[in-house]
Order: structure tokens, then sequence, then C-alpha cells
């Protein structure tokens, strides 16, 4: 990409660094109102039962208790049919987002929230919560698509009929939705290939992991208006899911988003804000401040999916893919919302394919309610696909990257989805890999008999989205800039939004200072979510750039008594023949020119640009014990023009990281009876930095068409490829495919046949 | 700042093992010694044990401290924290197979205050001192009302959670014998699998002693951890080898069979009970080809 830039490509300092490298960065659970009450709430001790009653008469009375709400205070929204969408991810009903905040009449789920007490200590909190009385009447839980699919399957939902094709089905079902993608002949394309491989992959449950859980402190006030403070990706989203769960209108809610430590997709709902809400009236109009345990976090927030994924792919000799086709059963949790549709994009994203079918059923499980988590559906959905592609190079004796070559998807190519691609730059990832040092290195040596290694690739797609973004921008007389904006900043878009501004306008990124601020301070912002946020806010900083731009020249003009269109803007300097003034000499004589410079922008950025990865990994496998160690991992990636090296580097790096830790180890641990065993980092493994050796990345730059810096979203792709080139690098070693995740050595030791 | 729920307690500030051993008669159970406080702090603030009264044991000079001499036994107070421990070079290069098991527990800032009484105290079937402590010979010396008394480590844990100590009873010190003398030579590893790389509980581990004489093991002890409810002696195991010459493959598969018999694991989210089963056995060899190493 062009390097004459002045702001973008650059590695300046982030405008959040010092407050978090020193601790004054305010998180959820920073914010301090006087007078705030402390909030606990009590969860369910089943996966499935019927609440027979709940008697919270004992804790009322505990001193210090202000309010103790069920489901009973909050509007009774089950005949509800609207669907909230979160912006990434499958929607989910109102009716069902309103039962999972409190639970009415069932619980679905081991720690499915039934009641919440607010006191003047959490200490009061929690030991009131434990005075609550819940009898149950104990249900079977189902734990697996393959258990709720069934024919005599006990129902979770009893009005549940499965949607399929625009209509609903004329019987009860735990199968909400059946979607179908399908083009070409599938048996001709199957007749076609040479050799034909099926294989069947089984994935489990897990988590995002952010690290700081979630946090929130509500004030309802006598006025009839919320003020929100919340550790959130969506400060829109969670006013308009509270005021859509209590009925009050979005004008009277204001919501503060705090720093946030992590999301992934896991912040983009809400689960604390509506009950705090109502704690707060019902106490008295008191702040309510709710905070989750790391437990909690785990037991009842929004994992993603475990999955059943089936795939049949035909080759021929020479390479060419000649079909392929996908069965993929993803778990809901216990309401619809898996993100199975977004797993049908991925799982052939990268191949041009002239006969294809995918089939997707979303499934309701006796497991938390499933959210977005970074390339939603996409990493376990690669893991099936990926690993088949392998298994179709091993098999007609071709390197696996010049397979993708052969089959990769290109400008002008359909996707499977539907669209037409646009400039993409898969190709030049594959490309990539295979110049990169790593490829073109061989294995280390393994250090004793039992250990085997090995080499394995994958690809992976991810769409990115666009969406709506608002900023105001101000100058100053000493030429900086305030810009307010309204997108969480979960991975430094404070800095990479700034300096699309600053770019603009040809001022170092130093003189921007940007501010993310409330919903009552600046327009409409999508969620940070979806990759979107460098792409669409960028854009409202772009155009909110051009407009300050436009009038500063203006003025320019003005000074200098000529026409504005004898005025140029270059690296912050406007001229006019041998006259020249810099941009802060200019914000210097704004009195003098008409006053102060202010601009808004509000932009709906189409066409998110998709995303592409190869990544490379070696692995040391020790036979004995089944232990999986990475000893090189390079990703390459489409990164359409890095606004941000570092972040990007670091966006792709932190995408493999959880990426490795969901091949080789996360999963949600459930019981026979649907209890979480492993509610804790202990035993919830995520990979630590003894785990990981450094990451490579190779930064591929294919301008996106949509974006007038060629910018594409970063974040979420490097998520998908790494269970299958693990998966691939463990066959390449020990020479067995393993087809559930986690590969844990346990899984490892099975798959060899030692146990 | 919001503070997770903890019970309330009295605390008692012992600076004698009388005074200690007292307040621990009086109360019982509802009495709980305090040292580093990385176990029982968790566990009161999570409701997995009540206390009525929390006594700080680490002030009681006998229960803070090392005491050894080269070529004689090492005796350990029960208190002291597992950085004075292996941070003692002369101790630590005399007792490696201890170091392997001392260095384990916790990272860094918990060793800072973690000792080597609690961890044998909270009696976790995955607690990785016991094992290394049981191959090394190792005996608690205890003290209570009614007088003192000396428990073999191996005797210690009696279920999950669950010591020897009585109402009343406090864990001193901890004595470690020489193990060896003249022409013998003494050796002992202590291995765990984890999944991970580290911040991990052992699926299984072992300590393994040897005492070589003539390039033949005359003497074995092979300690299992985390595959049964207490830390398992591999009886089996140990006649295995005993006898054997240092380099026989077969008596160290037959101690390797030994080992996954007398382990009796439960499958749970750290592993299964064939995974375990297995690992007792590779873990069995791994710690005995480095307790041979070091011995030689």
């Amino acid at each position: 990409m062009t390097t004459d830039t002045v702001a973008i490509g650059k590695r300046p300092i982030r405008h959040d660094g010092v407050d978090k490298v020193t601790g004054r960065a305010q998180y959820g659970n920073d914010v301090k109102l006087a007078g705030t009450l402390y909030a606990h709430i009590l969860r369910s001790a089943h996966a499935h039962a019927r609440i027979m009653s709940i008697d919270t008469s004992a804790a009322g009375e505990l001193p210090g208790v202000q309010a103790v709400v069920t489901s009973a205070d909050m509007p009774d929204l089950s005949k509800n049919t609207e669907v909230i969408n979160d912006g990434e991810g499958e929607g989910g009903g109102l009716a069902y987002m309103s039962q999972n905040m409190l639970a009415r009449g069932k619980v679905l789920y081991h720690g499915h929230a039934i009641a919440a007490v607010a006191a003047t200590s959490a200490s009061i909190a929690e030991e009131a919560c434990k005075l609550i009385k819940v009898d149950y009447e104990i249900l079977p839980p189902l734990l697996s698509t393959c258990d709720a699919m069934k024919d005599d399957a006990p129902i979770i939902h009893a009005a549940m009929r499965t949607e399929e094709a625009g209509k609903l089905g004329d019987k009860p079902s735990n199968v909400a939705k059946h979607m179908q993608l399908k083009r070409g002949d599938m048996d001709a394309g199957f007749a076609e290939a040479d050799v034909v491989v099926e294989r069947e992959f089984f994935t489990k449950m897990v988590h995002q992991g952010y690290i700081e859980p979630q946090a929130t402190t509500v004030l309802w006030k006598q006025d009839g208006t919320l003020s929100i403070w919340a550790s959130t990706q969506s400060p829109w989203g969670v006013r308009r899911e509270v005021s859509e769960l209590l009925q009050v209108p979005q004008g009277k809610i204001k919501v503060t988003p705090t720093e946030i430590g992590g999301g992934f997709g896991g912040k983009l709902d809400v689960y604390l804000e509506p009950v705090a809400a109502i704690l707060s009236k019902k106490a008295g109009y008191k702040p309510v401040k709710m905070a989750m345990s790391r437990a909690d976090v785990l037991m009842a927030t929004g994992p993603t999916s475990g999955s059943w994924i089936k795939v049949k792919m035909g080759v021929k000799k020479n390479g060419e893919i000649t079909a392929a086709q996908a069965w993929m059963e993803y778990e809901a949790g216990a309401f619809p919302g898996s993100p199975v549709g977004a797993g049908m994009g991925v799982i052939f994203g990268p191949y041009r394919l002239p006969n294809v079918q995918i089939d997707g059923y979303d499934v309701i499980v006796n497991k938390p309610k499933t959210m977005a988590y970074r390339a939603p559906g996409g990493t376990n959905a690669a893991y099936a696909s990926e690993s088949v592609v392998d298994e179709l190079a091993e098999k007609i004796g071709m390197d696996p990257l010049r397979l993708r070559q052969l089959n990769g998807a290109k400008e002008g190519d359909r996707r499977v989805d539907g669209p037409t691609f646009q400039r993409v730059g898969y190709l030049e990832t594959v490309q990539a890999a295979i110049n990169s040092p790593h490829y073109e290195d061989g294995l280390a040596a393994a250090p004793a008999t039992n250990i085997k290694v090995g080499r394995g690739v994958a690809s992976g797609f991810w769409f990115n989205w666009g969406g709506k973004s608002s900023c105001n921008a101000a100058v100053n007389p000493d030429g900086s800039i305030t810009l307010s904006e309204g997108s969480a900043d979960i991975g430094g878009t404070r800095t990479s939004i700034s300096m699309q501004l600053a770019e603009v306008l040809g001022i170092g990124v130093e003189n921007i200072k940007p501010a993310v601020v409330d919903t009552d301070s600046v327009g409409y912002n999508d969620a940070t979510g979806g990759s979107r946020t460098t792409f669409g806010s960028g854009l409202a900083a772009f155009e909110v750039g051009t407009k300050i731009k436009q009038i500063m020249i203006e003025r320019a003009a003005k000074f200098w008594e000529i026409d504005a269109k004898d005025v140029t803007l270059v690296r912050g300097v406007f001229k006019n023949h041998s006259k020249q003034m810099t941009f802060a000499e200019l914000a210097a004589k704004l009195d003098e020119t008409g006053g102060q410079v202010v601009a808004s922008a509000a932009t709906d950025g189409k066409g998110g640009a998709p995303a592409f990865g190869t990544h490379v990994v070696d692995v040391a496998v020790d036979t004995e014990t089944g232990k999986v160690q990475i000893l090189r991992y390079t990703a390459v990636q489409d990164v359409g023009h890095a606004i941000y090296p570092p972040y990007v580097e670091g966006q792709i790096q932190g995408g493999v990281s959880q990426g490795v830790g969901w091949a080789l180890h996360e999963e949600y641990f459930y019981n026979d009876k649907g209890l979480l065993l492993n509610a804790s980092l202990l035993d919830y493994r995520m990979p630590t930095a003894l785990d990981l050796p450094m990451i490579e990345t190779i930064l591929v730059e294919v301008a996106s068409p949509n974006h007038p810096y060629g910018v594409r979203g970063v974040g979420e792709v490097p998520i998908v490829p790494p269970a299958a080139a693990v998966a691939n690098a463990i066959h390449n070693a020990i020479g067995v495919r393993v087809t559930n995740l986690p590969m844990s050595p346990g899984e490892v030791l099975r798959a060899l046949g030692k146990i | 700042m919001y503070i997770a729920f903890m019970q309330a307690f009295d605390y008692v500030n012992a600076t004698t093992i009388e005074q200690a051993v007292a307040v621990m008669y009086r109360e019982g159970d509802m009495a709980k010694p305090l040292a580093g406080g990385t176990d029982i702090i968790v566990q009161l603030r999570e409701g997995r044990k009540n206390a009525k009264v929390v006594v700080n044991v680490k002030n009681i000079p006998r229960l803070a401290g090392l005491d050894w001499a080269p070529g004689g036994a090492l005796t350990i107070g029960a208190a002291t924290p597992m950085h004075l421990i292996y941070g003692n070079a002369p101790i630590a290069a005399a007792f490696p197979g201890l170091m392997d098991a001392f260095s384990l527990v916790g990272g860094t800032a918990i060793q800072g205050r973690a000792s080597l009484g609690g961890n044998l105290c909270t009696a976790s079937p995955a607690g990785d001192t016991i094992p290394a402590l049981i191959a090394h010979n190792a005996v608690c010396v205890i003290a209570g009302t009614s007088g003192w008394r000396e428990v073999e480590v191996e005797k210690f844990c009696v279920s999950p959670g669950r010591n020897a100590l009585q109402r009343g009873e406090l864990l001193v010190e901890i004595r470690i014998p020489a193990n060896a003398t003249g022409a013998q030579k003494f050796g002992a590893a202590y291995l765990r699998f984890i999944p991970r790389n580290e911040m991990d509980i052992a699926v299984a581990s072992a300590g393994v002693s040897v005492v070589l004489e003539g390039g033949k093991i005359v003497k074995a002890r092979v300690a299992l951890g985390a595959v049964g409810p207490t830390p398992i002696v591999a009886i089996e195991a140990e006649k295995a080898l005993i006898g054997a010459a240092v380099d026989d493959a077969k008596a160290v598969a037959a101690a390797m069979a030994a080992a996954s018999t007398a382990a009796t694991p439960i499958s749970d989210m750290r592993g299964t009970l064939a995974q375990r089963k297995h690992l007792a056995g590779i873990m069995t060899k791994r710690a005995l080809e480095s307790a041979i190493s070091r011995a030689n």
C-alpha cells in the first residue's frame, strides 16, 4: 500500500495506553455512585426443571436487603414474537431473551438466573439469595444435538416448531430452525470425483474467555429515566434491549460504556442490566451494582455452540474439487440463536464450488444460550471442512496449499450463501504462505522417540460487516481535534479511527483526542462486532474529517481573502501559491474567520469487505501422554490495509491464541445431569503464555474496494483456521485424524489407540 | 469495590504450639490453622469450608524454618513457604526430588506464601508435594493436647480433603531422612502430567525414589498422585524394581504395569479413568528414569 501517509500505517502510542497500564482506566466494576446497593443473583442448581414455587419472604426480611425480584417483576413478554438481532450471529426472540434474564416457569440450564437481591452490601445480597426457597420438579436434561433431535426427545419449549424455508413445522420440536444452501448437482459432482472423503466431527461448547466479567451499575430515577453504566460492546444495543425488555422508551435510557476488558462477541447482549434496573426501581430509585463472578460468566453468559458436523467432499486427481456437502447441527443452548447460519457461510467459504449443499440446524439443548464468539460458528465449521480438504490433498498426493490455489475463490466467484465476491485476497494469502520462511523451512527434529512432529495448514473465511456509525468532531484552538465516537473500544479502535480522521487532514494522530461517549452524546452506533469498527466507524471518521477539511479550507480562504478553490491542504498545511499556514496556525485564527468549527457524520458502511487467512503450524505430539505442543505458528491474512499494524498483528495473534485453546484444551464439561463441572479458569483451560510460541504474522494487503483507505475487518478471521491447522499438523505427526474438539491429551491418546 | 462474601471468623495469632493446640482442641473442626492461606482463604470465601476461628501458626518458631546438616535428615517447619525451601541452594541441591514438587505448587507469588504443611494438610488427591514426600519416606511430626506423635506421610491423607489429624492436633514439622549412606546412592524425582504447561492441576503424577548399590536397585518407592482418593503407594511397582539392574527394561515395564493397576482414578473434567491409569505408568517410568540418573 501507499507509504506516503501521515498517520495511517504508523505505530503511535495508543490513546488509551497510559490509563490502562497505570490502572486508571475505569472498567465496568469501577463505577462508584453514592448510595449504591449491591446485587446478587440466585441461579439454578439444575439443568432442566419446572419451578413449582419461589418463596423470597425470608430473603426480603434479612436486614440490609432492599429489594428482591423474580421474573414476576418484569413485563411478561412470553407472547411477544419480536426478534432482537445483536448484529452478529442469529437474532434471538424477545420473549426468549426475557426468559433468559430471569427464568419464567422453567429453568433451562445450570446457572439460569431465577431471582435477584439488592442489599447494602454484596455479602448481605449473597446471604439473602441463600434464603430464597425454590421448589423444582426436575426434568431430564438434553445435552447434545443428537439427543435433542431424537423423535421421542422431551420438548424443552412446548410451543416450539421447526422453522424451515419460512414455514413452521406442525409438531413440537427442539430444532428451532433448519436452513439449506444448495446449488448445482450433488450426484453429478460426486460422480465426477476420483476421491470422495466423508468425515464426522464433534465439537464442544466453548467460551470467549474475556478477562473482565460482566459488570453494570443502573440507576432508575424518579422521573422515569434510566442511567446505565455497562461493560458492553454495544451501548445502543443495551439501550434497545433494556427498552424492549422493560417496555421503557429508548429515549428515557442513557447508556455509558465503560472501558471493556474483552468481549469477543460475548458482550453484545444484556444479562445484568434489566435485572439491576428493576432492582433499582423496586429499592426506591437507588443505584444498583451487579458484577458477575468468573463462575457466573462461564455458567450463564453466552458461550458458542458445541456442534456435530458431517462433511463430504469430492476431488479429481488433477485437484479440482467437484462437490462439497455439509450437515451442521449447532447447539443453540436454551434458546434459539446458534451461529449455524454463519457457520454455513464459512464452512466452504474459501472455495469456488460448482456443486454444493449445506444443511444447518439450530438445536435447543439445556445449556446456556449461545452468543457470538469471534467469527461465530466459523472455527468448528472450518475444523470440519479444512480437515477434509487436507485429506483430499493427501489422497491425491498434492501439496495442501497447491490444492487450495487450484480451487480458491476470487473476484467474481459466487459465495455459497449467495453474494458474488468483489476483490478479495484469498489466493494472495495462499501464495504468501507458500513463500513464507516457515513453509520453506523443514520441520524441527523430534527430541525423543516418543515425540512426533508434524505440520498442518488451513484457510479461513469471514464475512466482515460495515454497519452504522456516527461521530462528532470539533477543532480546538491549538489545532487538536476532539472526536466523540460511540464504538466501544475493544481492539484499540480509538486510535485506528482517529488515524483515519488524521489522515484526511494530513495531521499526526497525536492531534486527535478521541472519546467513547454515552448514547445521549453522539448519534447511533452499531455494536463493536463483526470486525466492523475500524471499517465502519473509520468511514464516519473519514466523512467527518472531509467535512472539517472543507470548512477549514473555506476559513483559510476567508483569512487570505481568496477563493476556497484556490486553497489546498497537503500534509496538514494550507497553501495558496506562496502563502501557507499550518492546520494549527489556522485553528488559532478561528475566531477571526467565523467562529468554532464542528462537524458530525453518520454513515452506513456497505459491503464489509470479506477477509481470508491461511495458517501454517508445526506441532510436537507426545505419543505417550497425548500432549500437543505448538512449536511454530505463522498466520497469513489479507488485512486490506493495515491502519495500525501493531493492532492488526495483535488481533491476528489473539485470534490464533483463542483458536489454539479451542483446538487443544477448551470445553464445557457437563456431567450427565447437565451440571457444568468446570466453571473456573483452573479447569476451563485457556492457553497461557507458556503454551504458545511467538505467533508470526504476515500481512497481505489487498485493498477493499468499499473503503477509501482499503480497510477490511481483521479481528475475526484469524480464529477460523487454527483448529483445522492444528488437527492437520497432528495428523501429519502421528498419522491419525483427530475428529473431536478439543484435541486434548486424552482425545489424542484415544485416537492413537493407547487408551 | 465488590468484595465477594466471606464468612466472619475470629482470628488467633498463636506464638506457641500449646496455644494453637488449645484453641484447636476447644473449637474442633471449626478452628482452621492458617499458614500461607493460599488454600484456606479461598475455601472459606467459596464456602467450601467453615471456620469459627482461624489460628495463625506462622509465628510459632518451630513451624517456620529448616534444619539440615549435610548428609543428615532434613526437617521442615510446617508453615515454611515453598520458596524458602527450594530457594535454599544447598538443601535444593541435596533433595532435587523434593524440589521438583515444591517448585510446582502454584506460581511464584503463591510459593512465597504457600507452606509445605498446608499443602500436606489440604490432602488433595492431586497435591504435588505428597507423592514426592512419600518417595522420600518423610514423616509428619504432630503435636496434640495429649502429646506428640509421628505419622508417615503415606498414612497422613485419609480421603479427599481429610488428613489424619485428630481434634486439637497440629502438624508441626515434616522430617525427611537422608535415605542412603555409604556405598548406597539415593535418587528421587517427582513428575506430573498437566494438559497445559503451567497453571494446572495434575491429571496423574508419580514420585519415585531408588537406592542403588552396585548397579542394582536395592530399595524403591513409587507413590502416585491424582489417581485415587489419596496419594497411592504402588507397592507392586516397588517390588518389581527391587533387585533389578538399573537398565532392566522388563522390570521397568513391570513397574509401569503395576503402577497402572494400583491406580484407582475417577473420570472427571481433568481426565478419564483409562487415561489416568495409562498416565500413572508413563509418569512412573519417567520419574524412575530421572531418579536413577540422579542417584548415579
